[in-house]
Order: structure tokens, then C-alpha cells, then sequence
């Protein structure tokens, strides 16, 4: 806050009397009912605001599940389904935080997407960026997290599987693996923490939610033409042309999120997570959560442990560089005739990893996720930072508003 | 004119989205309150049987129902006496002794004040008492007579009486 | 741009479906009352798959995660229930000499399981232990399919195949070994009502038994859903007249 300005009045009261004292009322003003949107933005733009939404409403049901939930080993696995059976709508709470937990990570990926195909991680929202893939970390440790608190079948597996990569690293591995346990092997200890864990993460998670909103506020929200504001008349207010637009996006996906909650809860899950855990017996297919399963494709991909390790947390480390990786001045690649098309193949990788990083890892999935692996990397250190040699970006359009003269003609 | 129009349908749009959410939202909280109320296996918590043949007059014994304590004391003749012998002008909140006992030497009471919850004293020999020769809460000083009725302090009602019945004479079902 | 959604829908889609694939044959599909979108319960089948449960698998499988008092929802009334909970003895104590003693189970009380605990149920079945079934057909792929063509898939070896010692022969079972014994045959239970009691209808009944039992919230759950998916079109549609008439003066 640059001192005290001149406090704005307020017909009510109660208002004026807050805003005098704490400008909380035109900072909302100017932050979510005046702040320009540029008016072409799609419907892509409206995934932020849903995976604010659906951050507040996991954050809700899982401190009502918490309420009800037992963190202990002999406990938990029963503590869950008495969730399921006998507390007053605690069936729907659990199919909402589980199933939440999966769509939250389908509109990141849409968000991030978004964020790369219109080049929204380049100057001046590097730092925007940067935040948006602490966010993506931190919501894949608390999914982590999170999925060994059922203690299932899955959950002690998967909690197994993870935190043994950490025994990968040279000489303090070991060590480190037995502290972040707190057992020699995944104990109740473990649960204990993994429940402290995944219960403070979401709020971490929100607050860098938070500075990430502000910080896309300060220059505006890119747009689907990857050009800057000109002029008033290249924007809406948020309020209300972007509030409806957003509700519109909210009610499309309540119907999607529902069907599955309603009439196909367990699609997602992995039906062994029904098996209460068993430290004697490993499940026959242990897999992650469909939704990080590209990472676990790449560390299968290395025949070396340390290796794959390395790689896997590379994979992750490489999006913190991406505004420096990308030399090309224009943003969107609607304007970029190549490296589009790469963009694309891109995302069809990412996919084809995960698809991979559920199979078993051997014969034709193997090679395909070595291949794919090479792709990875190839995008962001080859093609990303070298296209802009040989391609020719488009014209762009002077400024938003002449998009829409264009198209009258 | 076209405009006004235009306005009036666009507000009318607008105020009902703004309702209708309004109503989701609270359709949705709703499911999430229900939650913390009792769940199925604490409400079908049933019901527990007591061995009342060792009890000697004049004492009592606390047992657990529903995670709550109960009272069950042998009340002495000169108890019994007492208890039916009070005006019911000195009651703050006036019942008779038959209508809360079953069978006149023995009470049934949940052991819990009704003031802030506290478990009054007067179930050990060496307990006070209180004023009334019953029960006497430590916790804001309420003395319940010995029917369980609150005499004097800032209870506003007497002891609970559990629903319980005789399943023989020396055995009692509460609950 | 609408590629992405597509791949997205697609990847979510495909994703469910690796864990089905098995070396196993593939499984027929039966048709059930509780599928689709108003799927229910059949109150009958419910009390005649529990009669099979009680009767066949009951001496060897446990259903830790119910009470006596869920046998209500299936349509038993409560002096049925506590009838049914009074068969059996749970320990409870320890009373005022500090001893433990049994009694009668109460409807409040979770069904008594066949053995004291794993090793025992181990110890008495070749070292195998048969699975609780509270939850079975959650825990399994297409797990009521699964279950039924389970109970009815045993059938003679083939000659070049060796069935090791205290196992069965199980087209569904992977690897086609299986410890259990063939639970259900035709007639094996008599049913009051005068249901025909081939094999095919016990193993039906039971299944429909155990996907409520892990399932309960089914019904209610899927007439909820009705309701909030028509409340989100709903609001869908005004909010989407709105914001069209609130856009179009703007492009």
C-alpha cells in the first residue's frame, strides 16, 4: 500500500466506515469487479477461477472428513468406510473430496496447457509462472499424501514406492528415507505425519493461490492473441461479463464433476484401495494416480534408480525455466506456425506417458516411454529455445479490438 | 423503449442466476452440517444391563451408558421418606418422587448436572453430599435432593432419569 | 482448442481401463438391477442374497464392516434383526469381576466373524485366507460380474493342465487356480419364499447382497445426483441467456 490515499466514500455506512479504516472495499472493487479482462479471452481463461473453486470446496470437505477420520493404522482403513456408511452424507464428502482430488489436477493440466499454447509464462509473468509450478508441486505432494491416509491396498504400496526414490540419493538416502518415515518402513508413524501433512499443505497451497492471482493482476491476463491491452475498449470488466462467463464454466463442469460422483464415484479409483493394507502382500499392478503417471512413465523409462530419479524430478524442475527456454517474442502460438504444431505433439507426449506410466513397464511401453522421454526433454531444451531460428511468426494484430474489425469484414 | 426493456430482462436474468446460486450453495453446505450430527453407529449405541444385587442401602454405583454416567443408588427409608415428603412449592422445577423412580428404593439418574455438564458428587461415602442430602455439584455449587431434584444453586433443572426398566430384581436394563 | 478437452476426456476415459486386463477370459456381462442411472435394489433379492451369505460363505468369510442393524435398510424389520443378531455370541467385557464373558449379539453390534482373527481364518483354509467381504465388489474389477461368474465358473481341468493340491479349477480365476471349493451349487440353499433356486439365481441374489453391502448409499446416492445435475443445467441455462445478453453488445 503506497500510504493513505484519499479514502473512497460509500453510500452505506458500515462501508465507509470499514474502507477508512481498511481499504479492503475498493481493493475488491479494483481486484474483482473493475480489473479489465482482455474481451477475447476464451473460455480456456475461466479454469483459473474453477481451480480456485474447487481448492476452497477440497479444503471444506476434507476438514469435515478430518473430523471423522482416524489416522492410524489399525484404524484408518475402517475409520474411512464408517465415513462411507454411517456418517449423515459422509458417503458424498468422500466421493467429493476423492474424485474433487482428480478433476482439480484435469484443470491444472487444461490451465497449464493454456498457459504454454498462449505463451502466458513470458514477460512480464515470469514470476506468475514460477508460482503456478509451486502451486503444481505442491498439489502433487498433497495428492501424494493424501492417497496413503484410506490405507488401502494403494495407498501403503504407493507410499512405499515413493518414498523409497529417495533412498536413490548417494550416501544420506538411506537416512533420509528412514526420517521421512519415521520407521523402517512405512509405519504408523508415517500415517501420522502424512495426515499432519496433508492437512496444512492445502493451506499453503492457497496461500500461493493467492500471490499468484495478485501477481497476474498487476499486468493483466494474457489473451488468446498473446498482444497487450491498447485501450479501454480492448477489455470487459470482470464484473459482471467475466463472473457469468466463469459461472457458465462452473455449471458445465458441476454437471461433468457430478455424473462421476454420482453415478460412477470409484471410476478413478484403483479398485485395490479397497483391500485394507497388507505389509506381506504387494497388489500385482501398482500404479500412481492416473494423474501423475507421466512422471512415473519417465522414471521407469532409466534403467539406472538414480537416474530415473534424477530425470523424473528434472522433468518437474525443467517448467521453472521455461520463460527463459522460450526465446520467441510473440506469446501466442495462434501467431506461431511451427512451433505450434510441436506445442501440440507436446501435450499428445504428455498424454502417451501417462498412458505408458500405467502399463507395465516393459517391451513395446517401454520403448515408447524411452521415446517419449527423449520427446520431453527434446521440446524444451532443442526445439523451445532454437525454433525461433527458422520460424517465421505471423503478422500480429495491431491491437485486440481490430481482431473483431477483421472479422466484420 | 427497446432499451428499457432490454435492461429489465438483463436484470431479471442476472437476479434469478444470482438466487438460484444462492440457493445451491446452501443446498450444498447443507450435506456438509449434517455431517458432524451423531452418525449412524453412535445413535445405535443400545442399551446396557446392570447387576444391581450387590448394591447395599444406602449406597450407589455410577455406570456407563451411552459414554454418559448413570446413577444408580439403594436409597435408605429415610431417603425415600424425604423425597416424597417435600413440598412441591420449594421446588424450582416441581415433580413428585413416584414419577421418577420405578421402584421406590431404587433412583435412576443421569449423573450429569444440568447446569454446564458437570458429574456432581455424592456417589462415595466420604462425597459431600450437599445441602439436601443428595447430590452437590462441585462445579457452581448446585445441591440436588434425594430424588435427583435441584434444590438449591444455579441448575436450572432436576437429574435426567434414563429410560430403563427392570428386566428381574436384580438386574436393570438402561436404555 | 477443443483437441485438448479431447484428449483430456480421453485420457481420463482410457485410463480406467487398464487394470481390467487380466490373462483371464474375459467377463460376461450379467445384467443388474442397480446399474444405470435409477438403478435400485431389489428388496427381495437383498434378504434371499443374504440367506446365501448366511447359509454358504458365512463359515469362512467375514463381513467385518457390517452391522446387524444395516439389515434394516435390506427390508428385515427390527424384531427380524434382532432375531437374527440374537444367533449369535460376541464377547463383551470385561464385566465388574474384570472378566470377560459373551452374550448374545445385539442389532449395535458388527457381524460376528467366522474365526478370532487372520491366522486362524489362515490356519483353517490351507493357508489361504478368505477375504472379507464387506467391501468385495468394490475391491474387484467390474467386481459384481466378477463375483458372479466367479461362483459359477468352475469346471472340469483340462487334460494338460495340473491343479495343485487343495485347489479348484476357475475359468475367471487368475490363473485359473482357486482355493475355494465350489460354494454354490443348484438347490444348495431353499429359499421361503419359493424363488427358484438354481445356481444362476443364488449366485445372483448373493451378489446383489454384497454390492449393497459395500455400496449402501447406491440408491440414495444415485436419486441424489439426478437432482443436483438437472439443478446445475438448470442453472446452466439462465446463467448462460445472461451472459449472452450481457456479451452481445460487446463484440
Amino acid at each position: 500500500m503506497s500510504g493513505p490515499a484519499e479514502p473512497k466514500k460509500y453510500k452505506n455506512p458500515v462501508l465507509n466506515w470499514i474502507e477508512f479504516r481498511l481499504p479492503i472495499i475498493s481493493y475488491f472493487e479494483r481486484e474483482y469487479g473493475d480489473y479489465p479482462m482482455p474481451k477475447n479471452c476464451n473460455y480456456f481463461w475461466s479454469f483459473g477461477a474453477l481451480a480456485t473453486i474447487i481448492l476452497v470446496v477440497m479444503i471444506v470437505s476434507g476438514i469435515f472428513l478430518a473430523m471423522n477420520y482416524t489416522p492410524h493404522t489399525d484404524m484408518a482403513f475402517d475409520s474411512v468406510e464408517r465415513i462411507m456408511r454411517d456418517v449423515n452424507y459422509g458417503w458424498l464428502l468422500r466421493y467429493i473430496h476423492s474424485n474433487g482430488a482428480a478433476f482439480f489436477f484435469i484443470v491444472i493440466y487444461i490451465h497449464i496447457l493454456r498457459g504454454m499454447y498462449y505463451g502466458s509464462y513470458k514477460y512480464p509473468r515470469e514470476l506468475n509462472w514460477i508460482l503456478g509450478v509451486f502451486i503444481y508441486l505442491l498439489m502433487m505432494a498433497t495428492s501424494f499424501l493424501g492417497y496413503t491416509l484410506p490405507w488401502g491396498q494403494m495407498s501403503y504400496w504407493g507410499a512405499t514406492v515413493i518414498t523409497n526414490l529417495f533412498s536413490a540419493i548417494p550416501i544420506i538416502g538411506e537416512g533420509l528415507k528412514t526420517w521421512l518415515l519415521g520407521d523402517y518402513t512405512v509405519g504408523n508413524a508415517t500415517l501420522n505425519r502424512f495426515f499432519a501433512l496433508h492437512y496444512v499443505l492445502p493451506f499453503v497451497i492457497f496461500g500461493v493461490v493467492a500471490l499468484h492471482v495478485a501477481a497476474v493482476h498487476v499486468h493483466g491476463s494474457n489473451n488468446p492473441a498473446g498482444i497487450d491491452i491498447k485501450s479501454k475498449g480492448d477489455t470487459v470488466t470482470f464484473f459482471p461479463y467475466m463472473l457469468f462467463k466463469d459461472a457458465l464454466a462452473v455449471c458445465a463442469f458441476g454437471v461433468l464433476i457430478s455424473a462421476v460422483i454420482f453415478f460412477g464415484p470409484n471410476l478413478m479409483a484403483e479398485v485395490d484401495n479397497y483391500i485394507p493394507a497388507d505389509p506381506l502382500v504387494t497388489p500385482a499392478h501398482i500404479v500412481p494416480n492416473w494423474y501423475l503417471a507421466p512422471f512415473y512413465a519417465i522414471l521407469r523409462a532409466v534403467p539406472d534408480k538414480l537416474g530415473g530419479v534424477l530425470l523424473m524430478f528434472g522433468a518437474i524442475a525443467i517448467l521453472f525455466f521455461l520463460p527463459w527456454l522460450d526465446r520467441s517474442k510473440v506469446r501466442s502460438c495462434n501467431y506461431r506456425p511451427m512451433y505450434k504444431w510441436f506445442m501440440m505433439l507436446f501435450f499428445v507426449n504428455f498424454f502417451i506417458l501417462g498412458y505408458v506410466g500405467l502399463k507395465p513397464a516393459e517391451g513395446l511401453y517401454l520403448l515408447i516411454a524411452r521415446l517419449g522421454l527423449i520427446y520431453y526433454f527434446g521440446f524444451f531444451l532443442i526445439i523451445t529455445p532454437f525454433i525461433n531460428w527458422i520460424e517465421k511468426p505471423k503478422t500480429l494484430p495491431a491491437s485486440i479490438s481490430d481482431i473483431y474489425l477483421g472479422m466484420n469484414k | 423503449m427497446a432499451e428499457v426493456k432490454n435492461n429489465k430482462r438483463r436484470s431479471f436474468l442476472q437476479l434469478s442466476t444470482i438466487s438460484l446460486g444462492a440457493v445451491g450453495t446452501a443446498a450444498f453446505i447443507w450435506p456438509f452440517l449434517k455431517s458432524m450430527n451423531p452418525a449412524e453407529d453412535t445413535l445405535a449405541l443400545g442399551s446396557t444391563e446392570v447387576n444391581i444385587a450387590d448394591i447395599e442401602e444406602g449406597q450407589g454405583i455410577t455406570v456407563k451408558w451411552r459414554g454418559k454416567p448413570v446413577f444408580i443408588r439403594k436409597r435408605t427409608q429415610q431417603e425415600i421418606t424425604e423425597a416424597k415428603t417435600v413440598n412441591l412449592e420449594d421446588l424450582k422445577d416441581p415433580a413428585i418422587d413416584d414419577d421418577r423412580v420405578k421402584k421406590d428404593e431404587w433412583l435412576v439418574l443421569v449423573g450429569i448436572c444440568t447446569h454446564l455438564g458437570c458429574v456432581p458428587l455424592g456417589q462415595k461415602i466420604t462425597d459431600m453430599k450437599g445441602e439436601y442430602n443428595g447430590w452437590y455439584c462441585p462445579c457452581h455449587g448446585s445441591h440436588y435432593d434425594s430424588s435427583g431434584r435441584i434444590r438449591k444453586g444455579p441448575a436450572p433443572t432436576n437429574l435426567a432419569v434414563p429410560p430403563y426398566k427392570f428386566i428381574n430384581d436384580t438386574t436393570i436394563k438402561i436404555g | 482448442m477443443k483437441i485438448f478437452i479431447l484428449f483430456f476426456l480421453l485420457f481420463f476415459y482410457t485410463s480406467n481401463l487398464f487394470a481390467a486386463e487380466s490373462s483371464t477370459k474375459s467377463l460376461p456381462q450379467h445384467e443388474w438391477s442397480f446399474e444405470g442411472i435409477t438403478g435400485t435394489f431389489d428388496r427381495g433379492a437383498l434378504q434371499r442374497g443374504y440367506q446365501v451369505y448366511s447359509e454358504v460363505c458365512s463359515g469362512c468369510h467375514s463381513m467385518k464392516l457390517l452391522y446387524y442393524r444395516d439389515l434394516i435398510d435390506i427390508g428385515f424389520s427390527e424384531d427380524q434383526v434382532k432375531a437374527i443378531a440374537s444367533e449369535f455370541t460376541v464377547i463383551d467385557g470385561p464385566n465388574d469381576e474384570g472378566e470377560m464373558f459373551e452374550r448374545d449379539a445385539r442389532p449395535a453390534d458388527r457381524f460376528v466373524s467366522p474365526y478370532l482373527n487372520d491366522n486362524e481364518a489362515r490356519a483353517n483354509n490351507n493357508g489361504a485366507y478368505p477375504p472379507d467381504l464387506s467391501v468385495i465388489t468394490k475391491a474387484k474389477k467390474d467386481g459384481a460380474n466378477y463375483i458372479y461368474n466367479l461362483l459359477l465358473g468352475y469346471k472340469d481341468p483340462p487334460a494338460d493342465m495340473e491343479v495343485g493340491e487343495g485347489m479348484y479349477y476357475n475359468i475367471y480365476m487368475a490363473g485359473n487356480q482357486i482355493a475355494m471349493p465350489q460354494p454354490i451349487y443348484d438347490e444348495s440353499v431353499d429359499y421361503a419364499d419359493g424363488t427358484n433356486n438354481s445356481a444362476e439365481q443364488l449366485a445372483e441374489d448373493l451378489v446383489v447382497f454384497l454390492t449393497w453391502a459395500a455400496e449402501p448409499e447406491l440408491e440414495v446416492r444415485k436419486n441424489l445426483g439426478i437432482k443436483v445435475i438437472l439443478f446445475f443445467i438448470i442453472l446452466g441455462f439462465i446463467i448462460f441467456l445472461a451472459k449472452n445478453r450481457l456479451w452481445r453488445e460487446v463484440h
